[in-house]
């Protein structure tokens, strides 16, 4: 019967061993135990511990033939583990010998893996159970910043899941005070904040129910004016609750021009539209070059609105903008959803980019923000007035 | 026949219809049928004999302006949506 020394001289005898400068470009698998991988790792290596290598590492590593190095402690534990994959069919397998001990020793870069604490991995346990989003997603979601433009009926349900999912970060843009007309449906304001500033109002609801959000108000509407000063603190994504066709057509300029996805959400009545303008088109302005006469586009103030419908596509807006935070999935790029909540049904038309649209297409006429209230007021029409016609009036936020 | 998709803000239009049956070979002679019968329609779906810009009109989930525009078939069976644009939030 052979001892541990012997097997391990044998095991060791039969597969590759590399040093640090052999680790180059390979998939680097870390099989140490998690408090020795908390402890300190190499980085860009990803971590399987021993014990789960077997049922683990085809989900981590699909193709038998890529490089992969494996390192321990010490090179002992890494050696079998490189025997174990060599089984299983991986055939460029090899072990750092002398492991993280002598890479960290011999000055190699190490880093200290992020990790969430007890609290955070309660409060995002189902999250972590889930293998597409896991601890790492959640860090990515921890460190992202989603900016909202509207905390009204889509800005609402959207801003209270981001937060609740944590979203590290959220900026609020609304320039409205809460109304009695707004409780139908904007349930991230209450009774108890009427009159207050939406902004202000939202960022409680969240601040209570996730203290790990940091919230960023911008108690102003958005215009050409400031639109690049509230971008440039830095966001990821933008969730695009507006209410109306002036700011719609502004988000749209500025994401282009800024390389921002921008999540869109609109409503009306029984039915809703979503979509996610990303980088490279299509934009909005590939979809509806132009928008319509304002008697013919009547907003949820002036016809109405199902008070759960913006409920149903401003989830839909968190539901891609977190997918985008956690760079997993398909989006809706490409695709727009329609939702009609009388038939309860979905459908989807595709959506092309305009390889004449003034903004996104080859060879763009827009460049620059233009006055985005005199565009939307557009050409005088042959039409006859919407029944419930009003819009000489400003544009406002939902 | 063909199924036309009414959107909300139309619906004025078709007497409060939702989906409405309309004949024709073609989104031209589809939207002829449409308006001859609902007249208020003409302005809210036209300009200048072409398809309103501020309107989408989809043949199969496919906007027909990337196809064949007015002169694009349309299939008996076939769903066509008319889709304005909508901005509330």
């Amino acid at each position: 019967m052979p001892s541990y020394r012997d097997l391990l001289a044998q095991v060791r005898s039969e597969i590759e061993e590399v040093d640090a400068a052999g680790a180059h470009d390979a998939l680097l698998v870390d099989v140490r135990e998690l408090d020795e991988w908390t402890e300190g790792r190499i980085p860009g290596a990803i971590h399987i511990p021993r014990g789960f290598l077997e049922s683990r590492v085809e989900q981590a590593a699909p193709d038998k033939a890529q490089r992969i190095v494996l390192y321990c402690a010490a090179g002992n534990r890494s050696a079998f583990a490189a025997k174990t994959l060599e089984e299983l069919g991986y055939d460029n397998v090899a072990s750092l010998a002398g492991g993280y001990t002598d890479w960290k020793r011999n000055g190699f870069p190490t880093e200290l893996p992020r990790s969430l604490d007890g609290a955070k991995r309660q409060r995002y346990s189902r999250h972590l159970l889930i293998p597409e989003v896991g601890e790492e997603g959640q860090l990515k979601l921890l460190d992202s910043r989603v900016l909202l433009i509207g905390a009204g009926g889509l800005g609402s349900p959207a801003s209270l899941y981001l937060a609740a999912a944590g979203v590290g970060t959220l900026g609020i843009v609304d320039d409205d005070r809460v109304d009695a007309t707004n409780l139908q449906r904007q349930i991230a304001h209450s009774t108890e904040t009427l009159g207050d500033w939406k902004a202000d109002s939202a960022k409680a609801t969240i601040e209570a129910l996730n203290p790990d959000v940091n919230v960023k108000t911008y108690k102003e509407r958005l215009t050409s004016e400031n639109v690049d000063r509230i971008l440039a603190d830095g966001w990821d994504v933008i969730v695009d609750g507006a209410d109306n066709f002036p700011t719609r057509y502004l988000v749209n300029d500025a994401a282009v021009w800024h390389e921002l996805p921008v999540v869109h959400g609109s409503i009306y009545r029984f039915e809703g539209q979503v979509t996610v303008f990303a980088p490279g088109g299509p934009c909005y302005r590939c979809l509806f070059p132009t928008p319509p006469p304002p008697e013919l586009a009547p907003s949820c103030a002036e016809g109405g609105v199902l008070g759960v419908l913006p409920g149903i596509i401003g989830s839909l807006q968190a539901s891609e903008a977190l997918k985008l935070g956690l760079g997993i999935g398909e989006s809706l790029a490409g695709r727009l959803l329609l939702f009609d909540a009388l038939s309860t049904e979905f459908s989807e038309v595709t959506l092309r980019r305009d390889p004449d649209c003034p903004v996104c297409g080859e060879h763009p006429t827009i460049t620059e923000y233009i006055d985005y209230v005199e565009f939307c007021q557009g050409r005088p029409t042959k039409g006859a007035p919407f029944e419930e016609q009003s819009s000489s009036k400003g544009i406002t936020h939902a | 026949m063909k199924t036309v998709r009414i959107p909300p803000t139309l619906r004025n239009e078709t007497g409060g219809e939702r989906q409405v049956n309309a004949a024709g070979g073609t989104v031209r002679e589809l939207l002829d049928d449409l308006m001859h019968r609902f007249p208020g329609l003409r302005t809210q779906l036209v300009e200048e004999d072409e398809i309103a810009p501020f309107v989408n009109v989809y043949v199969e989930g496919e906007d027909v302006r990337t196809l064949d525009g007015l002169d694009t078939p349309v299939y008996d069976g076939s769903t066509v949506i008319l889709l304005p644009a909508m901005a509330g939030g």
